[in-house]
């Protein structure tokens, strides 16, 4: 897939500031007035922004209203919904938080599950994509989701809980790669059965049906070198898992967790170049690519 | 609307013959000028001219070479639009309810005028069968040509999709699916039509008719080899038959 | 939201906008001709605001019957592309810069006249006129014969005139414009040499048609695409061995038997007796005193003219006169044939083909031929007034085109397909080839060629025809050609379409004599219709020692921006295919059909935006600033003002024009008739053509079948019934031969007496090739065209561009491994003459010595209204860099044509490449690379999102 830096920074930043959301809405931190104002801020910074990123690829973006009528089949849909219901509850307890000093904890629980509701079914719009067998696995969710609450409990200064979400997002990444690197051999979806003429022989893709390109090999077709990838799977991990946890272990320091967010959200952002870049779509096949 | 049908009363498609298709772009050409002509926007064309052409085609015959265990390598052009799938994916994932499949012949339709250009339909398809125009911003895909299978500004005969009705090799016929005594229904019966990527779990309205079995004359040699018993060794032999032949005719 | 929704729909969850399904299709219907390749279907032209919106095939036209290629439905880019030339030009800058000055037509015209008018009053053979994709050649030959030149021919010479002359010579016509298969009867059906190319819609639509009945096709061919593709079986033949496996599976059949003993004895030349006796007679048919062949009649035994009422030739008896045995055409066949240098054995390996396969497809050949007979309930009367209860069909078709004829040896190549065709009886029967009228037409009814010099005066006689021997050929008094081309000369004595391919060589040598102006439509010379392109570039180019190019005036004329253009001195840009008027003449090539005669007309469907004009206009009004004659009544007054006036009024014969629908004063007469000035109205009207159908039983057996020849009269095909034998033996052939063996007053020079004698056999046969200098070169590398561009110039087109923007060279998967190449790799392909460095890409599904390339996608920078950068500028490449239009020097220091030496057929598939792996250019750009030329119409628009209607 195109890796398209409006969905990466998409579902880098919202999956970090709905994570953070979460927290916040659970009362973690406890944080009222100025303080409060600052966390939210930064999270609805992330999260808003996340989402008008995301209308960047979109042809009609002044369209993008008409995309809350379809809920009930749609995962885009409900992502919309989930979104404006997350930061309008999670609004009303900023507001609470910032301005009257109130904590509305129920208003905040509702908040807090419709920001990872909103984690979710960004995730699902991917998922349920049975035409990139890399996305269609049941990781896929638990990947954004633990990628989430843990950039979320750095967010939000929330140490002990960060340290083992960190490390379960590590292992959720590696597994999500292992698993990822097989997902299209193990479709069963090939050139034999995309073409239905498998069972002649080897089939091999001669001549592209045009000499030039198409929207469809800008959108689908996009091949990162193994090596390359395997150097950028280095990087991301390091950056994402290894780096903060080491900098959350050693005493506490704010620019060192400035540095743990910053390399986080950069490992992430990487993590999400891959994601896109490695999915084979499997109309690549036609093309005789992956 | 974004929601597919329980079922639709027919299921319009193209049953495509890839024993027979030449792969001569017809199909591919008169789709791109009848669409660009009619229905919605015109299937625009980037740097035209230029170094990188690149345009909106709502169908494309690619090519296949397939080599059996022994034998020669064959050939095959493919042909490939829009399937009007039965499960159709890219109408479930449409956020606006633009992609919507007909209640009335389950023709998989895009209402440009409700759609937001998001691309996710296209992601969802494992043909490739939709393409987002760059100068209009909207998702586009073949129509079956819904604005001529029933237009009564075309003689009847006319009432079929440009590219069936373009098609110099007759590798491309139009009918209901879902009707097992329509044309196009026994010919998949005949022929043993297939589906596409049947795994996706897509099910297809439009089939595939295989190519028939190729380079087998060979194999036919001790049948046709008593065919050429000689008539005689040497040309005085054959001279002798030729006058024996002769006044018998 | 924008649209309302369907409350009918029973499902709530379902909801759907209503469409209109019924949408106006188009303000008004113009039905013409399309011009995108030489098939001229029938095409819709769908009008909204006075603009061309959808071009659809016409079902009522007897060509294409609906259906529409990929070129023909793309015609709106054709039309609107920006490559158009606009205004005549007048070159400023040298040669091939592509610096011009536009003018006005009274300018250009004027200085036209200027030119030509001087040569035609004193020495017309110095104008060299010559057109390419010309569909009016029955008109721009006459413009050419009443200008008074000898120099003037098509692009068949460059072409595939081995398969048209071998036809004409052996049955009196060939594949393609000259007939088809019967493909409602056909049950086998064998293609050669047939790429994407030719014929391409009803091709397409045949193959279609015998699929769907479970027909069998078999394609021989080095390439298994487009429709070797879809052929049942596949034969990659070595290229130029064609000829060698037909001879083989001639010998299989006639050994077996399976030949068509009545057929042959009836209605062909099999039993003609052939003279014996040393002198120069020998080899010559034994005649009658009126000139008629003699047979030996069966009933009689006596000695007998061919075509005596009743006679029952005898393919078996012999002659004795003066001790000598005369013996029969099919003795000689039996002796040659039946002889093992013919067995699949034999032949297997040159062919690469294995011996079982040639022997399992004569086999199936013979099954189907005469296992499989069919039989029509149709009665008829033959020439020799025997009457038939039923049509017998042998229902075996063959289809051949360029592959085979493009080689040095093609012309004895296409006449052995035809003697198999003949042998096995399945021509002009039902489930064979069947003939499209005007043919068949024996080269007795065909004109011989005419060449003499006489200033101010017509040529006396059609430039190209059929010689029947030396004494036809174009030499003058001292033996020198005649024809700029060299074209009927002893290296090419049946050069029947010319030699296109080597005017510009011969005129830049003055060999065999200067001229002075090259006069060109539609000939991309300069680019891929030349072999040696380069060295084509550099004659056009070449000057004097006074500073003067060696052709001084140089003609084009052409709708578009090509490659040639920056070469003239003088443009006269054409229209395009819809804002002119042109016929499609039963003169000429018509659109006939088996079943039926038919012609058709274009006609300015819209008028042209630009300032340009229908070319066959220009040369009337070039020929009336002329007064040619011809062209100018007695008063000296013009005959026509424009093309369409010539259409209407010229008569060819008394009551015989152009165009055969229509005519007579109420429009109701066909074939024969007086002039109706409303005969493009009526055209018009019923769809752009005329169809005028041969009656049932006058369907089949044309060349025999009395009720046909009777109806062909009538049409004004012929004057006078024509009823011939199929040519197995070629006696003009023989005529040539003898020459070469010393007889007669017309000698050839010694250099080629030799191969004259090993070539000219009167029975076909099969010669290796020139192989002189191709020692180290043993890859055949091929071209053919893709179907979406075929004959069409549509690298301009937006649309088909995008389909073929640029052209790997295909290379056998044994190949890319020798080589180690892969996709997208680049090799360095040369031959004796030159060298390329191209991409490659790998081909299973293709012979395993073979390489092979599109033509024509590569393109100069600069053309067609293409910006630089077009792949088909940067990675396009022509394999013609590669060719060159004379062999390597023998050891005389002579250099002979790259010809086959019979017709003068350029013979572009004879070429042998070495390929090794390369690097990738430093800018990755195909070489040679020529410096852009400056465009004279800019470059076209970056994006389109066409749509006329609103």
């Amino acid at each position: 897939m195109h890796p398209a830096p409006s969905v990466i920074i998409f579902t880098t930043l919202s999956g970090l500031g709905f994570g953070l959301l979460f927290f916040l809405g659970l009362g973690f931190p406890a944080v009222s007035g100025w303080i409060a104002f600052v966390f939210f801020a930064i999270a609805y910074g992330m999260a808003v922004g996340g989402l008008m990123a995301s209308t960047f690829h979109l042809g009609h973006p002044e369209r993008a209203l008409k995309a809350f009528t379809q809920w009930k089949t749609s995962w885009l849909s409900r992502e919309g919904w989930c979104a404006v219901l997350a930061l309008i509850v999670m609004g009303l307890y900023a507001i609470g938080a910032v301005f009257l000093g109130q904590v509305w904890s129920l208003l905040g629980w509702i908040g807090a599950l419709f920001s990872l509701a909103t984690v979710f079914t960004t995730s699902m719009i991917y998922t349920q994509l049975k035409t990139i067998p890399r996305w269609n696995m049941n990781l896929t969710p638990v990947m954004f989701l633990s990628f989430s609450l843990a950039g979320g409990a750095l967010l939000a200064g929330q140490t002990s809980a960060a340290l083992p979400l960190l490390l379960i997002a590590a292992l959720v990444q590696m597994l999500y790669w292992r698993k990822g690197d097989q997902a299209l051999a193990s479709s069963g979806t090939d050139l034999g059965t995309a073409t239905g003429l498998g069972a002649r022989g080897t089939v091999r893709a001669f001549e592209p049906p045009h000499t030039g390109t198409n929207y469809l090999l800008r959108e689908f077709v996009h091949v990162v070198g193994r090596k390359h990838a395997e150097k950028l799977r280095v990087i991301s991990f390091v950056l994402a898992f290894v780096l903060p946890v080491l900098l959350l272990v050693l005493p506490f320091n704010h620019f060192f967790a400035l540095l743990a967010v910053a390399s986080h959200l950069a490992g992430v952002a990487t993590s999400r170049w891959l994601f896109f870049a490695q999915a084979e779509h499997v109309v690549g096949l036609y093309y005789g690519k992956r | 609307m974004t929601q597919l049908p329980n079922s639709t009363d027919r299921k319009m498609g193209l049953v495509i013959d890839l024993d027979t298709c030449v792969g001569c772009h017809a199909c591919v050409i008169s789709c791109k000028g009848w669409n660009t002509e009619n229905y919605g926007a015109p299937l625009s064309d980037q740097d035209a001219y230029g170094g990188n052409p690149s345009g909106t085609f709502l169908n494309r015959v690619h090519s296949y070479e397939v080599q059996p265990a022994d034998g020669h390598a064959q050939l095959i052009h493919f042909p490939k639009s829009c399937l009007h799938c039965e499960d159709a994916p890219c109408v479930t994932v449409c956020p606006t309810g633009a992609s919507y499949k007909r209640v009335e012949d389950g023709i998989v339709l895009v209402n440009e005028s409700d759609c937001i250009g998001c691309g996710l339909c296209a992601w969802s398809c494992p043909y490739g069968a939709r393409e987002l125009d760059v100068t209009e911003g909207v998702m586009k895909k073949c129509t079956l040509c819904v604005d001529r299978i029933y237009n009564e500004n075309l003689p009847e005969v006319d009432r079929i999709p440009s590219c069936v009705r373009t098609c110099p090799a007759g590798a491309r016929h139009f009918g209901d699916l879902g009707d097992p005594d329509s044309d196009v229904s026994k010919l998949v019966a005949e022929r043993g039509g297939m589906d596409l990527m049947p795994e996706m779990g897509t099910k297809p309205v439009n089939k595939y008719l295989p190519p028939r079995p190729k380079d087998t004359i060979e194999e036919q040699i001790d049948i046709l080899a008593p065919l050429l018993a000689p008539v005689a060794e040497e040309p005085k032999g054959f001279l002798g038959w030729l006058d024996k032949t002769l006044e018998k005719l | 939201m924008s649209f309302r929704y369907n409350r009918q729909d029973p499902p709530m969850t379902h909801q759907q906008p209503i469409l209109d399904t019924s949408p106006k299709i188009s303000d008004e219907v113009r039905k013409t001709t399309c011009y995108m390749c030489a098939c001229r279907c029938g095409i819709n032209v769908h009008m909204k605001d006075g603009k061309v919106a959808y071009i659809e095939g016409n079902r009522d036209h007897p060509v294409n019957k609906g259906v529409l290629c990929a070129k023909g439905s793309a015609g709106i880019m054709q039309v609107n592309a920006p490559s158009r030339l606009r205004k005549p030009l007048k070159r400023v800058g040298p040669r091939g810069s592509g610096e011009f000055r536009e003018i006005e037509w009274d300018e250009a015209l004027s200085t036209a006249v200027g030119w030509l008018n001087e040569l035609h009053e004193t020495a017309p053979q110095k104008l060299a006129f010559f057109t390419g994709r010309d569909q009016s050649q029955s008109f721009t030959s006459f413009w050419a014969q009443n200008f008074g030149t000898p120099n003037y021919a098509a692009h068949g010479g460059f072409c595939s005139v081995n398969m048209a002359a071998g036809g004409i010579y052996t049955m009196g016509g060939a594949f393609w414009e000259f007939g088809q298969p019967d493909w409602d009867h056909t049950k086998l059906f064998m293609l050669f040499g047939v790429a994407e190319d030719h014929d391409s819609n009803p091709i397409k639509m045949g193959i279609g048609k015998i699929k769907a009945r479970g027909a069998r096709v078999i394609g021989v061919n080095p390439i298994r695409s487009g429709y070797n593709a879809v052929a049942d079986d596949w034969v990659g033949i070595t290229p130029g061995t064609d000829g060698l496996f037909i001879l083989s599976l001639i010998h299989v059949l006639m050994k077996a038997g399976k030949i068509d003993l009545d057929y042959l004895s009836r209605y062909t030349n099999a039993p003609v007796l052939v003279n014996a006796a040393e002198g120069p007679e020998k080899g010559l048919f034994l005649r009658d005193a009126d000139g008629k062949p003699l047979v030996i009649d069966r009933v009689t035994g006596e000695l007998t003219a061919f075509d005596k009422p009743g006679v029952r030739p005898d393919m078996s008896a012999t002659y004795e006169k003066d001790g000598v045995t005369h013996r029969p055409v099919f003795h000689l066949m039996a002796e040659k044939y039946l002889s093992d240098e013919h067995t699949p054995e034999a032949v297997a390996e040159r062919c690469g083909i294995p011996a079982k396969r040639i022997r399992a497809i004569a086999a199936e050949i013979a099954r189907v031929a005469f296992d499989e007979a069919i039989e029509l309930d149709q009665e008829w009367t033959d020439f020799r007034g025997e009457k038939h209860s039923k049509m017998v069909g042998r229902p075996v078709s063959f289809h051949s085109m360029r592959g085979i004829s493009a080689h040095a040896n093609g012309f004895q190549t296409c006449r052995a397909l035809h003697v198999l065709q003949i042998l096995l009886g399945t021509v002009e029967v039902p489930g064979g080839f069947r003939f499209k009228p005007p043919y068949p037409k024996p080269v007795e009814a065909h004109p011989t060629p005419h060449g003499d010099r006489r200033p101010g005066r017509p040529l006396n006689g059609p430039h190209l025809g059929f010689p029947r021997g030396p004494e036809d050929l174009l030499l003058d008094e001292e033996g020198n050609p005649q024809r700029i081309d060299k074209a009927f000369t002893w290296e090419n004595p049946m050069s029947a379409h010319g030699l296109m391919h080597m005017v510009i060589s011969n005129a830049a040598a003055g060999d065999p004599y200067k001229i002075d102006t090259l006069f060109m439509y539609m000939a991309n010379m300069s680019w891929n219709s030349s072999m040696n392109t380069k060295g084509v570039m550099e004659m056009l180019t070449a000057k004097t020692e006074d500073g003067k190019y060696v052709i001084p005036h140089i003609i084009y004329s052409d709708a578009y921006s090509s490659e040639m253009v920056a070469y003239a001195d003088l443009i006269l840009p054409d229209t395009t295919y819809l804002e002119r008027h042109d016929c499609i003449s039963l003169l000429d090539r018509p659109i006939c059909e088996a079943d039926a005669a038919a012609d058709a007309i274009r006609w300015p469907v819209i008028e042209p935006d630009r300032d340009v004009r229908g070319f066959q206009s220009v040369l009337v009004e070039l020929a009336n600033r002329m007064s040619l004659p011809g062209f100018t009544n007695e008063d000296g007054t013009a005959k026509w003002k424009d093309y369409a006036d010539y259409i209407v009024n010229h008569e060819r014969r008394p009551g015989i024009g152009p165009l055969a629908g229509f005519r007579g004063p109420d429009g109701d007469k066909e074939g024969r008739g007086e002039v109706n000035p409303d005969q493009l109205n009526r055209y018009i009207e019923n769809g752009g053509f005329y169809v005028a159908h041969i009656p049932e039983g006058a369907d089949y057996y044309k060349p025999w079948n009395t009720a046909y020849q009777d109806w062909a009269v009538g049409m004004g095909i012929y004057d006078s019934p024509q009823p011939y034998l199929f040519q197995l033996y070629s006696e003009p052939m023989r005529r040539f031969q003898l020459a070469a063996e010393g007889h007669g007053d017309r000698q050839p020079p010694e250099h080629l007496r030799q191969r004259i004698k090993d070539t000219m056999d009167p029975l076909p046969i099969w010669y290796e090739t020139d192989q002189q200098g191709n020692e180290g070169f043993t890859v055949n590398a091929l071209t053919q065209r893709p179907m979406a561009m075929y004959h069409s110039w549509g690298t301009q087109n937006a649309w088909l561009r995008q389909l073929h923007g640029r052209n790997p060279l295909y290379v056998p998967t044994k190949l890319m491994r020798e080589h180690n190449l892969k996709d997208g790799d680049w090799a360095k392909v040369s031959s004796p003459h030159g060298e390329i460095t191209v991409p490659v890409m790998e081909m299973s599904a293709l012979n395993d010595n073979t390489v092979w390339t599109w033509n024509a996608i590569g393109k100069r920078k600069g053309t067609w209204a293409l910006q630089d950068d077009a792949p088909e500028a940067t990675k396009g490449f022509l394999l013609n860099h590669l060719i060159h239009e004379l062999m390597p020097p023998k050891d005389d220091g002579m250099r002979w044509a790259n010809s086959d030496p019979i017709t003068g057929q350029a013979a572009w598939f004879d070429l042998k490449v070495k390929i090794e792996k390369a690097d990738a250019p430093a800018d990755a750009q195909s070489q040679p690379n020529f410096d852009p030329i400056k465009s004279p119409v800019g470059t076209g628009p970056e994006n389109l999102a066409w749509k006329v209607g609103k």
